[in-house]
């Protein structure tokens, strides 16, 4: 009995609150979600947005995992989205004469995804990762308009010998019966659409499950020395190359997931969907939700992926409400009188809780 | 001949490309933030220049100039509204702020003038010289797109080098504290930088709408990457290094068109970026910085 007590308490201990937190937000959400489905009072708008904002809760945990933890601005995240939603869209399509069953298929697309997505990782990873501040950002923005050009110019094809494929111009030979799953710049189209919601929050779960595990490990506290100071980790003997290195594959890796179950969502998707523009969306939703802060991450993405959709009463100007709401935030969360503001409001409240535990105690 | 004609038309591109550079470079080079906001004041200056010349009727020159002030007070009213209280930030909140401005300026460019294309009027006439016996054209457009920037980067130039404030903003960005010590009054020199690069995006925007005619809210966008991209690739904060940046990405854009793949042109500026940052990780002219413990 003694140890469930302590079992609870270390839930909510300094450590490991933000982790539970975390995982409360999203297991209470999908329940909310689940219950308002079932009762009919979620409208259609908002049951479409369900599947992406797993996606772009994903895609934002990793790429917090590399500019929060890790500290390298990363400009390229929906390139790494783009390799998976496309690696994604092609197994599926390939799979379906096979294995009849949506959500096996989706499993498989987003691990693949995710593979191709870390394999790629890799191969960036060596070379931008040599670099460091504002060039280490523009040289993994190269690398995600790099991706999406190169998938704008793929045709891939399936058939029954298999895949076939070419590059700018589309080469295609399909036997009948075979079926083209990416055509240049027209993307892919006629895809099933696999992805559900509870799998978009499993796969939350899975990436809360790996990231958190990450940071209270030893490669963890590695990663966050190499942030703070470079040359400090290195004397004590922290292999700086490696752990930037982990950090960046295990966020495209998230990324490559995310991507498959955004692509297997949608029944046309074309590559220029993953440009600068939607890496700097992402971007925002992680700086908006704290660096470093899954819980954050998270609050922040539902609240601005939502407040647009809620904003579109005001029609036209809604856009420029979202864009002054993202500026008067940045400013304000930086200002210093707001901030011992609220900081005291901290003190005061830790102070009351603390008397009360005290007078419990008497 | 066909060569020619290509790096000449490369020349022109990278010449818009590095007047919209030396706007990112000499703000980074001072308040050490990318104004990812700069395409879009650039987008700004070309439907203001489109309606002085449309709708009033203005000749070129006056459009462009009142185009030009209308994107100086732009950009000092920019930076001290969003970017002012944030000196003391972190950079990455500065950059999410800058991103903040740039979809206040895209959708309200969209709103206030819809976003539907316009098509900008030719301003320059169509005629072009003949060299060769006719083999190689060079359009007006592009001789003066060439000359406008040469003559933008040497008045640069001479007032970075040659003036008391020139020099104040030199010594900003070498460092802040020490430039206030000297009673240089930074915020004044920062929005000072504003201000000019500001006024030249305006410059950038007549002629890049003067080459490509159609004008769109989002028109700002992948030219402010391009010349993001040549910036850092010249290294950024260093003003000849925006120039040549500009120059050469322009010119390898053209070519890669010309002789390997339109499609792909892209990629390749990405890929030949990439190359030289991984040869050279501060860009082409710029500084190496020596780390301390």
């Amino acid at each position: 009995m003694k140890n469930d007590k302590n079992f609870f308490k270390n839930l909510f201990s300094n450590k490991y609150r933000s982790r539970t937190l975390s995982f409360l937000i999203v297991i209470v959400g999908y329940i909310l979600i689940e219950i308002m489905m079932a009762t009919g009072s979620l409208s259609s708008m908002l049951k479409s947005l369900l599947v992406p904002v797993t996606c772009y809760i994903v895609a934002a945990l990793g790429l917090n995992l590399n500019v929060g933890v890790s500290g390298e601005l990363n400009l390229g995240q929906a390139g790494f989205m783009c390799l998976g939603a496309f690696m994604g869209v092609c197994v599926s399509g390939a799979l379906a004469p096979v294995i009849a069953n949506g959500i096996v298929r989706l499993v498989l697309a987003i691990i693949v995804g995710a593979v191709v997505a870390a394999l790629f990782g890799i191969l960036i990873g060596i070379p931008v990762l040599k670099l460091q501040g504002d060039y280490l950002a523009i040289v993994t923005l190269a690398f995600g308009e790099i991706i999406k050009s190169l998938v704008n110019n793929m045709y891939i094809g399936f058939d029954a010998n298999g895949f076939q494929f070419s590059f700018v111009e589309n080469k295609l030979h399909l036997a009948p019966g075979g079926k083209a799953l990416i055509s240049g710049p027209m993307g892919a189209t006629g895809t099933q659409l696999v992805s559900t919601f509870t799998v978009g929050v499993i796969l939350i779960l899975v990436s809360l499950i790996i990231i958190y595990n990450l940071l209270y490990s030893k490669s963890g506290r590695a990663i966050m020395a190499c942030r703070d100071n470079r040359i400090a980790a290195e004397s004590v003997g922290v292999h700086v190359a490696n752990t930037k290195m982990l950090a960046f594959v295990i966020s495209a890796a998230l990324a490559g997931a995310a991507g498959a179950l955004y692509g297997l969502n949608y029944s046309t998707l074309v590559p220029s969907k993953f440009g600068f523009n939607l890496s700097i969306l992402i971007l925002v939703y992680v700086v908006l939700g704290g660096l470093g802060n899954m819980t954050g991450t998270i609050i922040s993405t539902i609240v601005l992926v939502l407040l647009p959709e809620l904003l579109r009463g005001l029609a036209d100007y809604r856009m420029i409400i979202y864009s002054i709401i993202l500026i008067l935030t940045m400013i304000l969360t930086n200002n210093e009188k707001v901030r011992s503001y609220v900081g005291g409001l901290r003190e005061k409240l830790k102070a009351r809780i603390s008397r009360k535990e005290a007078e419990a105690h008497e | 001949m066909a060569f020619l004609s290509y790096l000449i038309n490369g020349l022109s591109l990278g010449s818009v490309y590095a007047i919209i550079a030396l706007g990112y470079t000499m703000v980074y080079g001072i308040a050490k933030m990318l104004n990812f906001a700069h395409g879009d004041i650039m987008m700004v200056g070309a439907y203001v220049a489109f309606f002085a010349l449309n709708s009033f009727g203005l000749p070129v020159i006056p459009s462009v100039l009142l185009s030009m002030l209308v994107t100086t007070c732009l950009g000092v009213v920019i930076e001290r509204l969003a970017y002012k209280p944030l000196r003391q930030a972190t950079s990455l909140s500065v950059l999410i702020t800058a991103i903040g401005v740039s979809y206040f300026l895209q959708n309200g460019a969209q709103l206030l003038w819809s976003s539907s294309t316009k098509v900008f009027p030719s301003i320059i006439s169509s005629g072009a010289i003949k060299l060769f016996g006719g083999q190689l054209q060079i359009s007006y457009l592009t001789l003066v797109t060439i000359a406008v920037c040469i003559a933008v980067m040497v008045c640069l130039t001479l007032f970075i080098n040659k003036t008391k404030t020139g020099m104040a903003m030199r010594a900003c960005s070498e460092d802040k504290g020490a430039a206030t010590l000297m009673g240089i009054n930074v915020n004044r020199i920062i929005s000072i930088t504003f201000a000019i690069g500001s006024g030249i995006a305006a410059v950038a925007a007549v002629l890049l709408c003067a080459t490509y005619p159609t004008l769109s809210p989002t028109l700002g966008s992948m030219p402010g990457i391009k010349a993001f991209t040549a910036a850092v690739f010249g290294g950024i904060g260093s003003i000849p290094g925006a120039f040549l940046g500009g120059l050469m990405l322009g010119v390898i854009e053209i070519l890669s068109k010309a002789y390997i793949s339109t499609q792909l042109s892209d990629a390749i500026v990405f890929t030949v970026l990439i190359v030289v940052l991984l040869i050279k990780p501060t860009g082409l002219l710029g500084r190496k910085l020596n780390e301390k413990v």
